[in-house]
């Protein structure tokens, strides 16, 4: 380990401050913290600190993301192979998910680090560490086929417009990844919707063809999809969003870790159900009638609401607020569904309004705390009048 | 007693190296210290000269603002060195002990007929009125002032801190003479805050209002029993007096003379012994350290004060003027190799369930001054909240304090705040932030501004 320490040392020494290179330091220092946690020793105010870091909270999104990132890529392949009928396992599904997805994921973190080294050279602060969540999420919500480039200027659009134009990290408004999807929706919609984009091949091989369980509906056609099949995630969809369960697994490591906040996941859940429901009682179309328990598990609710709307950036900032953030994002959710066919996604749209909405909410949490503060002032003058 | 004050949010962080009740006496050490950077936001003129000699109780320096508020030697010496810094900035005031052993006395019979400016009148002259600190802001009181209330915090809860019903327990008749002037300075209460769990001889107290107090840190934090009992307006003042310099007010009225009283707790798992110490206010740390038996075989931090509000100071240092801590850690400056992957290296105390290390929350913990990671961007949300006891945004204030936006500082309740209510938050913050000096900063731009 001191081997390995005296060599980057000795490598970081053009970078120091002083020398020759001493601008390009934030993106050499950006690997040797991969390695090591620095020397660095307090300064000032308190003199000791806690264990947890940037990078150590979003690893442990990562690690949540994982179980449904697995499930999704072997549901690329089993998705594929069922239509096709040849007989499979589960590591060829796996295998042939991994061929479409593993380049989906090195082109969004290749194009998003590109552009994060630079900004952070030119701003000349360290590289933070939020774009390794970022990156995972934008290839995990985007639908199987869509082309690389895609992936690539969805990323470059969102890390550019949504994230470096506001400030950078920790300053956006909006969620960069569902910036990138709605980028990708809106740019190329022929890729993002139908019934030949949602299941592996399906756009190239004729047999093959899936609209996902939000579109048949919308087109008011029937579900031939279990309730169980739906929660697992065997069902065309966005290569992560489908397994309610997986991301479930996710959601239960944010919440006990802590990284990701539970109000908002809770009052998600609650206001989807409650809206579901309040449609269930109305019924006039097929996505109205649709049970509100089925509205939880299909669609990209699950995780829109596990993975995005938590993401504390963009979300509201005050305890109180994140409820009603996430009891909004809950409602828009099923509303923009049910009353938008167009749309039959509504969880990204609703959680990008929200993410507009969210200094609103929160500024009417704080103007709460600050009026009972004057008004105590105002008593305490009272009484000594 | 009035009602107790229960505190939910907050953390105890259960450190290696709490003191032993020992209470050792070592021979006086030759050299002392004033260093007026002990006093937030105080602006030093000097009265005595390098070689001059001085009594106990005589004046070194005063207050530019406020020429009555003098400081006094802790002994009877000679000024040997008056160190300063950039600007001419006086960093410390030497004084090395003789044996001359004279005194300033003062007239403090039967003081129980004097009336409020009389006593203010004794306690500025003996150079005693820097004890008392004034909320908001923290500085020393004014004079001039008439709080609302005055609050002693008994109830400990910093890290490592110290236990002031053993610390105080030869003391008992001057902390209660103390707290009878103190009651001549206020129309209000006079606020004991105890241990609602352990009942000691402070619930023997009389004339006070003794308020129980359980929870964990910050409820030890004054600022945060005033918030919880009678918060803080615009304009108003409450003032703020240490446990021990009670005592030291205490014995002035008895005796007539300045007392710099201070009992040194060495703590922190530099330290093989620790143990308390009778010691005075500026006494050169050299002494009692050694005695403590530190580990030197890695590089130690030595803090006046505890772990999160302390301020740094040296092997050779001198004690400070309020703190009853003196904290010994050791340095984190080595390298961990991948310790930022979760559930690693949980050794490192965390109260982020991102570590494992709550599993082990009985286990005293070692912590070493690594930063634990860089400075960050602030992403995560929610954190502060959860140890920060008061009904204030923390979060906001801070941004409020880092734009210099008074209006919304004071909206948000920045006259209820000091810096070391915000101790935990620096600790327990992801990106790393300095709460503590960005709240001190914006204190200080509220002094200038608003006054």
């Amino acid at each position: 380990m001191s081997f390995l320490r005296k060599k980057i040392d000795q490598i970081k020494r053009p970078f120091a401050k002083g020398e020759k290179w001493e601008k390009f330091a934030p993106a050499v220092n950006a690997f040797d913290t991969f390695l090591f946690v620095p020397n660095h020793t307090t300064h000032k105010g308190a003199h000791v600190r806690d264990a947890v870091d940037l990078k150590r909270t979003m690893v442990t999104v990562i690690l949540a993301l994982v179980p449904a990132l697995i499930y999704g890529i072997y549901n690329t392949g089993y998705q594929y192979f069922i239509q096709t009928g040849e007989a499979f396992t589960f590591i060829d599904a796996f295998i042939h998910g991994a061929w479409k997805i593993v380049p989906m994921i090195i082109v969004s973190y290749a194009v998003g680090l590109t552009i994060e080294f630079i900004f952070a050279i030119y701003r000349g602060h360290e590289v933070n560490e939020g774009y390794l969540v970022t990156g995972l999420l934008i290839p995990m919500i985007m639908p199987v086929d869509i082309p690389l480039w895609m992936v690539g200027i969805s990323t470059a659009f969102a890390v550019l417009i949504a994230k470096e134009a506001f400030g950078g990290t920790g300053m956006n408004i909006l969620n960069p990844a569902l910036t990138a999807r709605a980028f990708a929706f809106f740019a190329y919609p022929t890729y993002m919707s139908g019934n030949k984009v949602w299941v592996s091949e399906a756009s190239n091989v004729d047999a093959i063809s899936g609209e996902t369980i939000l579109g048949s509906l919308a087109a008011g056609s029937d579900v031939s999809y279990s309730m169980l099949e739906m929660f697992q995630g065997s069902i065309p969809g966005s290569i992560a969003e489908t397994s309610a369960l997986w991301i479930g697994v996710g959601a239960l490591i944010l919440i006990l870790t802590g990284v990701g906040s539970w109000r908002i996941i809770i009052g998600g859940v609650l206001g989807a159900s409650i809206m579901g429901f309040l449609f269930n009682l109305w019924g006039a179309n097929a996505l109205m009638s649709f049970n509100w328990m089925n509205h939880l598990v299909v669609g990209g609710f699950a995780f829109g609401i596990v993975f995005m709307a938590t993401d504390p950036v963009s979300a509201a900032q005050t305890n109180k607020g994140k409820w009603i953030y996430g009891v909004l994002v809950g409602i828009f959710c099923i509303l923009i569904r049910v009353f938008n066919p167009a749309y039959p996604e509504g969880v990204m749209l609703a959680i990008l309004l929200m993410n507009v909405f969210a200094p609103t909410i929160d500024h009417y949490v704080v103007e709460a705390n600050i009026s009972k503060r004057k008004k105590r002032w105002a008593n305490a003058q009272l009484k000594t009048a | 007693m009035s009602k107790d004050i229960q505190i939910h949010k907050g953390s105890n962080l259960n450190l290696d190296g709490e003191a032993n009740k020992i209470l050792v006496d070592l021979p006086a050490p030759k050299t002392f210290a004033l260093n007026p950077d002990d006093f937030f936001n105080l602006t030093p003129k000097l009265v005595v000269k390098e070689g001059e000699s001085v009594k106990k109780g005589a004046p070194l320096f005063f207050s530019k603002e406020n020429p009555r508020i003098i400081f006094s030697s802790p002994v009877a010496g000679e000024v040997t060195s008056i160190v300063r810094g950039a600007k001419r900035k006086i960093l410390q005031v030497l004084i090395t002990l003789n044996e001359s052993n004279e005194v300033v006395s003062h007239e403090v019979s039967n003081f129980e007929s004097l009336d409020s400016d009389a006593v203010k009148e004794i306690l500025l002259k003996s150079g005693s009125w820097p004890f008392i600190k004034q909320r908001p802001y923290n500085t020393i009181a004014q004079p001039e002032d008439s709080p609302k209330s005055i609050f002693i915090s008994t109830y400990a809860t910093a890290p490592l801190d110290v236990d002031y019903d053993f610390l105080l327990k030869n003391n008992k008749d001057d902390f209660q003479r103390g707290i009878q002037v103190l009651k001549k300075l206020t129309t209000g209460d006079v606020n004991l805050s105890i241990d609602s769990s352990f009942k000691g001889f402070f619930e023997k107290i009389e004339d006070v209002n003794l308020i129980g107090v359980s929870g964990a840190h910050p409820a030890g934090n004054v600022g945060v029993q005033i918030h919880k009992t009678d918060p803080i307006n615009y304009g108003e003042r409450v003032w703020v007096v240490n446990p021990e310099d009670v005592v030291n007010i205490g014995i002035l009225f008895s005796k007539g003379e300045f007392s710099a009283q201070r009992t040194l707790a060495v703590v922190g798992s530099s330290v093989g012994k620790p143990q308390y110490y009778k010691a005075t206010i500026g006494a050169c740390l050299k002494p009692y350290l050694e005695a403590s038996n530190l580990d030197d075989k890695e590089e130690f931090r030595v803090i006046n004060g505890d772990v999160l509000g302390g301020s740094k100071t040296s092997a050779d240092g001198y004690a400070g003027f309020y703190n009853n801590l003196i904290s010994v850690i050791p340095e984190g400056n080595h390298y961990r190799m991948f310790g930022w992957l979760p559930f690693v290296d949980n050794h490192v105390p965390s109260i982020s369930k991102t570590s494992l290390s709550w599993l082990f929350g009985s286990k005293k913990s070692t912590v070493t001054t690594n930063l634990n990671g860089e400075e960050r961007a602030l992403v995560v949300t929610g954190e502060m909240e959860k140890v920060f006891p008061m009904d204030i945004f923390p979060m906001q204030l801070i941004k409020a304090c880092l734009v210099e936006d008074i209006e919304r500082m004071e909206a948000l309740g920045i006259y209820e705040v000091v810096p070391e209510d915000f101790g935990l938050i620096d600790y327990a913050s992801t990106s790393k932030i300095e709460a503590q000096d960005i709240i001190k900063k914006g204190i200080e731009l509220m002094i200038k501004e608003v006054g």
